[in-house]
């Protein structure tokens, strides 16, 4: 034993088999590590990033600090009292004339009009007019220039400005916003919809989900049971509809459904109804699209189960004695529970991002939330509201996501 | 071996970079212009007159875009410098406001070679040249209400027109129209709206037929809603009815009671490449000669007062510009929106949901 140990401390250039096994290890780990990064780089560009900044831009927003930099600087000390002293004034006066130079009264404008509507014309024009004071007093000068300088909300709002982060789209997104002292009030009723929104987003989804489950559940155990040429071919025209476009699926939907479409035709012509029903631009026609397009991710998790299920387990609960029903329901049913979770939640979570569809075959009483993230990003351009939407939506499915794990355990879903 | 390893994944992750960083560059190159209209009717008109006869003229090849009044669009381009629309035509509300924020070229006369005083509303705008004058209107199929609408009153009365209605999918021009139906007169509408209660008094309006508005969001869908059958009557521009009716012939009608006018106006996004030849389009296409070709497609007026004498005689009463049509008639008024659009937007916007 020890003359092994001598030999080997006696040859110092061959290297010991622990280094050269951890050698070899981190070869192989490298290798691994460089297979994975372009995806790894792939998804934290494309998507923890986007996202990421999605959330930042739900709460950040440094416009009044960049554009108006003196007169939210001098507003810091300000108590919130009363209207500010002469050197805010002076700093305001200084900040007008300089976004009249840079051309920046717009954004200004912009961003005030979200949270005191109105008043971003009239700080335009007070722009316009404050190039020709050279010199202080400022306060009753500006005053004097428009009536918006002493107004105590406005201020109140060039103060909050101070700070790069804000919670108003946050709290618009919930209809709550900002009082003329800061505090925290509930948004007047013609512009409170977010809450109602969500809600709404929340509904159409569940029922959604309850329907491909009441439509998908039978037609799985009818698949898992017939035999194979049968089931195949029908497995097709499950299939079949999931490959075309949504968007094909969709406008098909709209043909179908509208005024003097197929179905009102056909109606029309059996004399079952004297007049067209209305089945499209409204829930109807919204439920039926999106559950029409949903249900395979509901169905084909619940499939992939049951055709695990050996049917020796229900002939042997007929043997003991068990009646149709009674086998069916103690013995087959629990075992497919994985997969209506699976189904139900794969659906669900689907169902609170849908856009395209609501908005082509529903009414404007059917949009649901990504509709308005879509509307604030491209007609707005208020990128804070879609944020926070966003930011809303997404925290709630991950809570929702949560729960459900809480109460199934992912763990026990499965995909097939 | 582990050196080529590094040489290769740090290879792949420049790449990667550039990839990501590598601004777009639009992708035309040449003697290529870049022309942004609304589509349907009116880009084929544009087509047919300005388009093709000025490839012709300059051998200037124009690729053509559409766009449905997405200010945002050109204000991502200019301010990430990636402009690849040359010229847009833009209604007066986007080019008032992307005026007012710097996103637009300003308009030099002289380097157009034309006469500002020619144009109507020409000395109104700084980063517009008018380019034609349309009205949204009420139309109606004439084969399903012979007896058609006569006022705007109609247009919210469903008793004596039950059915479904078409409406855009915007704040102005309903809010308007609302109040003229609720019998304010068509020079006071502005006045009206201008108040808390005159909006409050246009939504109440607006509430009565609400149930029954289909709404619609691209010029091109009103007379395609009319065809189906979707619609009784529907609120549209007046240059894609007189489309339907020449072109598709259908049995149309148009309802001119407080049509609403106004000019479009060529605009050209800041920081395009082509600046040079982009002057060369709006001076080939603001001449007398080109817009009262427009004519011959589409049923716009022109906003060169020497256009006007080449128009065709019959065509004239077919114009948003013609005398009879235009006694009540409604400006559509952009400094209004400019001023109060935002508002009343985000007030629309919640309304329709609820």
């Amino acid at each position: 034993m020890s003359t092994t140990v001598v030999q080997i401390a006696g040859e110092p250039d061959t290297v010991p088999l622990r280094l050269k096994l951890q050698r070899i290890e981190r070869r192989r780990k490298l290798k691994a590590v460089t297979l994975v990064l372009p995806l790894l780089l792939f998804i934290l560009f494309a998507f923890v990033l986007p996202i990421g900044q999605m959330m930042f831009n739900a709460v950040h927003d440094s416009t009044l600090l960049t554009l108006m930099p003196r007169t939210t600087a001098a507003l810091r000390a300000w108590d919130g009292k009363d209207l500010p002293d002469e050197v805010a004034y002076a700093a305001l006066a200084g900040d007008l004339s300089q976004a009249w130079e840079q051309k920046t009264m717009g954004a200004i404008g912009k961003r005030m009009n979200y949270e005191l509507p109105g008043t971003g014309s009239e700080f335009t024009s007070s722009a316009q007019k404050a190039r020709t004071l050279s010199a202080g007093p400022y306060k009753a000068a500006l005053i004097e220039i428009s009536p918006l300088w002493a107004r105590h909300d406005v201020w109140s709002l060039l103060k909050r400005g101070s700070s790069a982060y804000t919670a108003y789209y946050l709290l618009r997104s919930v209809d709550y916003q900002y009082g003329p002292d800061s505090q925290i009030v509930a948004s007047p009723p013609d512009n409170s919809i977010f809450r109602m929104i969500f809600l709404r987003t929340l509904g159409i989804s569940i029922a959604v989900t309850a329907a491909t489950l009441l439509l998908g559940f039978p037609l799985a155990y009818l698949l898992a049971t017939l035999p194979p040429k049968t089931s195949n071919l029908l497995m097709i025209m499950v299939v079949l509809p999931f490959w075309t476009s949504l968007l094909v699926r969709t406008t098909a939907w709209v043909v179908l459904l509208q005024q003097h479409g197929v179905v009102n035709d056909v109606l029309l012509a059996l004399h079952l109804i004297s007049q067209p029903a209305e089945l499209i631009y409204n829930r109807v026609g919204t439920v039926l699209a999106m559950t029409h397009i949903q249900l395979p991710f509901t169905l084909l998790p619940i499939y992939s189960v049951m055709k695990t299920i050996p049917p020796i387990h229900v002939r042997a609960a007929r043997s003991l004695g068990a009646g149709p029903f009674y086998a069916f329901w103690k013995v087959y049913f629990p075992q497919t529970l994985p997969g209506i979770a699976a189904g139900c939640l794969l659906t669900f979570i689907l169902c609170l991002g849908y856009y395209i569809t609501p908005a082509l075959v529903g009414g404007p009483n059917d949009q649901m939330i990504s509709y308005f993230v879509a509307h604030y990003t491209n007609e707005e351009l208020n990128w804070g509201m879609a944020s926070a939407l966003g930011a809303i939506l997404l925290t709630a499915t991950l809570l929702l996501y949560y729960v459900f794990n809480k109460l199934v355990g992912v763990d026990r879903i499965k995909l097939g | 071996m582990r050196k080529s390893l590094m040489i290769a994944s740090i290879l792949a992750m420049t790449g990667f970079a550039a990839v990501v960083l590598a601004p777009a560059k639009p992708a035309f190159a040449g003697d290529q212009l870049t022309v942004t209209s609304w589509g349907g009717a009116l880009q084929k008109s544009m087509r047919g007159a300005y388009f093709e006869p000025f490839s012709k003229v300059t051998g200037i090849k124009v690729t053509e875009d559409e766009w449905n009044g997405e200010i945002a669009k050109i204000r991502a381009m200019v301010e990430s410098k990636t402009v690849s629309w040359d010229v847009v035509d833009g209604d007066r509300r986007s080019a008032i406001q992307l005026c007012n924020e710097g996103i637009l070229e300003k308009i030099d006369w002289t380097r157009l070679g034309l006469d500002r005083s020619k144009f109507i509303g020409g000395d109104k705008y700084d980063c517009g040249v008018p380019s034609f004058i349309s009205a949204t209107v009420v139309a109606y199929d004439k084969d399903k209400l012979p007896n058609g609408p006569k006022t705007m009153a109609d247009l919210f009365d469903l008793k004596k027109f039950p059915g479904k209605r078409g409406l855009w999918k915007n704040p102005y021009q309903n809010l308007e129209w609302a109040l003229v139906a609720d019998g304010v007169a068509t020079k006071d509408v502005y006045a009206v709206l201008s108040t808390p209660e005159g909006v409050d008094r246009a939504f109440k309006k607006l509430d009565t037929i609400k149930k029954d508005v289909v709404w619609w969001e691209a010029g091109a869908q009103p007379p395609q809603l009319l065809a189906d059958g979707q619609v009784v009557m529907t609120s549209a521009w007046n240059g894609r009815v007189y489309d339907a009716i020449k072109n598709s012939g259908k049995h149309f009608g148009i309802m001119w009671d407080a049509e609403m006018w106004g000019a479009d106006l060529w605009v050209i996004p800041r920081g395009g490449p082509r600046l040079d030849d982009a002057y060369k389009f709006i001076a080939f296409a603001s001449s007398a000669q080109a817009q009262a070709d427009l004519t011959h497609y589409i049923s716009y007026g022109p906003t060169n007062k020497d256009a006007l004498a080449l128009v065709d005689a019959p065509i004239l009463p077919d114009l948003p510009t013609a005398p009879e049509h235009m006694a009540n008639s409604i400006e559509t008024n952009h400094a209004f929106w400019a001023e109060r659009g935002d508002e009343l937007r985000q007030r629309f916007t919640a309304w329709l949901a609820k």
